[in-house]
């Protein structure tokens, strides 16, 4: 049982990190209605713009908002320069422009910050917990905890600020109809960049605590592929909903990844493992069949 | 209006003679390389380190035998459709003369090793790539030089053994390895040792990218493992490290195997992979003489391929230095057969590497002493070494721990000569003679 609940908490905790990087997604599709391909990229120069401002003698403090500076001038020019051209356009045109986006980014970045893998030590250490460790035999990581709680910070702000501030209000006019919101007055340029902005802050978080935790290189664009089955369960609209997206598939697929080879080993043969690369697409199919708007996601109706 | 077209075809035709000259005079490596994407920083240094030397080569001794170095390169992006776009762009040139290709991808070595067979291209996979071409008489054009991950895991099991005062029997190993072919190709080197050496080992899979280990590293809490033997692949490592530190691992049990044991594997991973240890095949150092003379000559000419000079000396470009070495010291063999003072061709360089004999002399001579093992092949054997030192991260650098540990070639190279057999019964393959070689 101690261990059961050790991989369940240690799931969940997991599945905070895979949240931070789903609500940059979130942003951008209450925005504009599309699911942005380059935000593993954004979170991969948000990390590497930190790094490479520390190493050119920044303390942390400053190379962060020297980092933020470079994800709200990146979120102006996506505005300006790739959606403004595209206002209206099917949800596919802006899908491919972000795909473009993607590679531009993951080609960019590395030209001007360097490709080298670095470490970055946000002053949170990886161990465990002394105090659970020896008083109940659990390892829980602080920085696993630390992430937790700002996670919490992040969602209740957003949450909060989608909700009740006239620009989340604005946002979401957007996001259902780009020509309808702009006719009844609503600055759609203004809002892009602004949602853009934000999810480049979202991204510079996850960005920041996935580099601490496994340096910071080109991998951390892959932090984007866990971030579709989140979205999908959680629904690709709601903020609290990246949240517990993301607590359903890192509990499912730790225990999974624990539990499920050793009942395939007995059914099949063989040995299992590295389950956790498919399942959670796997409990994400599921969910499209029963749930398609997700847990939280803004059931569509079309009227014909 | 037509005044002017014979002389111009007669010059355009003169040129072309003139450049067929020049291009015969020199020698020419193709090379299949990858610098920017996921694994581009490793790249980066491997390939540094292998053009470096082809530079030092012309401008220290002018060549090999007065015959100038050539190469042009490829960039894959560690992908395998662009590996083999790439390889069949340089093809041509190299059918005139090659040294042999180097891709550092077990994805594209496996994408090319019929292509390379069927042009006569000698395909290097130095650590990596498909294993069981060992056996020449099966794959004669394919060289998994120096060492393979079966000698690799049976190595590091002969370190662990040794540690353990000559004993494993009743220890427990974790084998932590990437879920791919890369990965898996150990298994069964130690599974076998595991039965010779009365150990229990405990196979635990990681699923690509390998980003997130805290249900595996759980397990291996809950084995409680004397050592973990760890097969990683780029963020795979870190993570490993980190997440062995989380759950209070010691670091000095876990040993990684050469893909898991580079400065860009520790680096990121901080104070967490202090204690780490790692196999490797080449030492790292900016001491190694042959190195320190590379930085005097090409870097002091200007003419160095690395934009960051801090990477020479480290494991990866010491193994891209290393792995030109050996592809110049097999032109140099087949020079001395075929020619000398003259370009060689893919079956002549194929030959010169099966019967490479790069001895401690040798290697002393070109200043490589130590940065890479002896290395003798043959038909029969194409890897010609199955040598490793153990290195382990002091905080800063690698540092050696063990000499060069052979593995059980008596217990892996069967492995190798069956499966390879296996492979020519399926592909019809009549394998050759290697006691009629020479």
């Amino acid at each position: 049982m101690r261990f059961f609940l050790e991989v369940l908490i240690s799931g969940l905790l997991s599945g905070v990190m895979y949240s931070l990087v789903a609500l940059g997604f979130v942003l951008i599709y209450k925005a504009s209605g599309v699911f942005n391909f380059a935000q593993g990229a954004m979170v991969y120069l948000a990390a590497l713009a930190v790094v490479g401002c520390m190493e050119k003698g920044a303390p942390l403090w400053l190379a962060v908002l020297l980092a933020f500076g470079i994800m709200t001038l990146f979120g102006i020019a996506t505005e300006k320069f790739v959606l403004r051209k595209l206002v209206n356009q099917p949800p596919i045109a802006l899908f491919m422009a972000t795909i473009g986006l993607a590679f531009f980014i993951e080609g960019l970045a590395p030209m001007v910050f360097g490709s080298d893998p670095r470490a970055l030590d946000i002053g949170i250490v990886d161990e465990p917990i002394e105090a659970i460790l020896n008083g109940w035999g659990m390892v829980i990581s602080k920085f696993d905890l630390a992430a937790a709680a700002i996670a919490a910070v992040l969602v209740t702000t957003l949450a909060l600020f989608f909700q009740y501030t006239r620009i989340g209000r604005a946002l979401r006019a957007v996001a259902d109809d780009h020509q309808a919101a702009l006719s009844i007055g609503i600055p759609l340029q203004h809002i892009w960049a602004i949602v853009w902005g934000v999810a480049g802050f979202v991204a510079l978080v996850a960005g920041m605590l996935w580099g601490a935790r496994n340096g910071v290189q080109f991998a951390l664009t892959f932090t984007a592929l866990k971030a579709l089955p989140v979205l999908i369960i959680g629904g690709f609209t709601s903020v609290p909903g990246a949240i517990v997206g993301g607590l359903i598939i890192g509990a499912s697929e730790k225990l999974a990844e624990i539990y499920l080879p050793a009942l395939m080993q007995s059914a099949f043969g063989g040995n299992f493992g590295g389950i956790e690369g498919w399942f959670p697409y796997v409990l994400a199919l599921g969910f499209l069949l029963v749930r398609p708007e997700g847990l939280f996601g803004e059931k569509h109706i079309d009227r014909v | 209006m037509f005044a002017y077209r014979k002389p111009l075809l007669m010059t355009a035709a003169a040129f072309a003679m003139l450049s067929q000259v020049a291009a015969a005079e020199e020698q020419f490596f193709p090379i299949v390389s990858y610098r920017v994407g996921p694994y581009g920083a490793n790249g980066q240094s491997f390939y540094g380190g292998f053009v470096d030397y082809l530079n030092y080569v012309n401008l220290k001794d002018g060549g090999i035998n007065g015959v100038k170095l050539a190469w042009e390169e490829c960039e894959t992006e560690y992908n395998n459709a662009k590996g083999v776009e790439c390889y069949e762009r340089l093809k041509a040139k190299a059918k005139v003369s090659t040294g042999p290709l180097h891709v550092m991808s077990t994805g594209i070595s496996y994408a090319l090793i019929d292509k390379t067979a069927e042009d006569k291209l000698p395909l290097a996979m130095m650590g990596y790539g498909r294993t069981d071409a060992v056996d020449g008489s099966v794959f004669p054009y394919a060289f998994p030089l120096v060492t393979t991950y079966q000698m690799q895991a049976s190595a590091i099991i002969k370190f662990i053994k040794d540690k353990e005062k000559g004993n494993l029997d009743g220890k427990k190993i974790v084998f932590l390895y990437h879920d791919s072919a890369y990965g898996k190709e150990p298994i069964v080197a130690l599974q076998e040792e595991a039965k010779l050496n009365k150990f229990a080992l405990t196979l635990i899979p990681v699923a690509h990218p390998g980003n997130e280990q805290s249900a595996q590293w759980l397990q291996i809490r809950q084995e409680n493992p004397d050592y973990v033997v760890f097969w990683g692949w780029g963020v795979m490592n870190q993570t490993a490290i980190k997440a062995a530190q989380k759950v209070g691992f010691a670091r000095d049990k876990m040993i990684g195997s050469w893909w898991a044991g580079s400065e860009e594997d520790t680096v990121p991973a901080g104070d967490a992979a202090k204690g780490y240890m790692a196999a490797t095949w080449n030492v790292a150092g900016s001491d190694v003489p042959l190195i320190a003379d590379i930085k005097k000559v090409v870097y002091g000419a200007g003419k160095g391929n690395l934009q960051d000079q801090a990477k020479l000396g480290t494991i990866l470009y010491n193994r891209g230095v290393s792995a030109a070495v050996l592809s110049v010291e097999a032109l140099r063999g087949a020079q001395e057969k075929y020619g000398k003072g003259k370009p060689v061709n893919g079956e002549q360089v194929r030959w010169a590497m099966e019967n490479l004999n790069i001895t401690d002399a040798r290697l002393k001579e070109i200043g490589a002493t130590d940065l890479l093992p002896p290395i003798k092949t043959s038909c029969a054997d194409h890897e010609g070494s199955g040598m490793v030192k153990i290195q382990q991260w002091d905080g800063a650098k690698w540092v050696p721990v063990s000499g060069w540990i052979e593995g059980n070639k008596g217990l892996i190279h069967p492995l190798f000569k069956a499966s390879a057999q296996q492979y020519a019964k399926e592909k019809g393959i009549t394998p050759k003679d290697c006691a009629k070689e020479s």
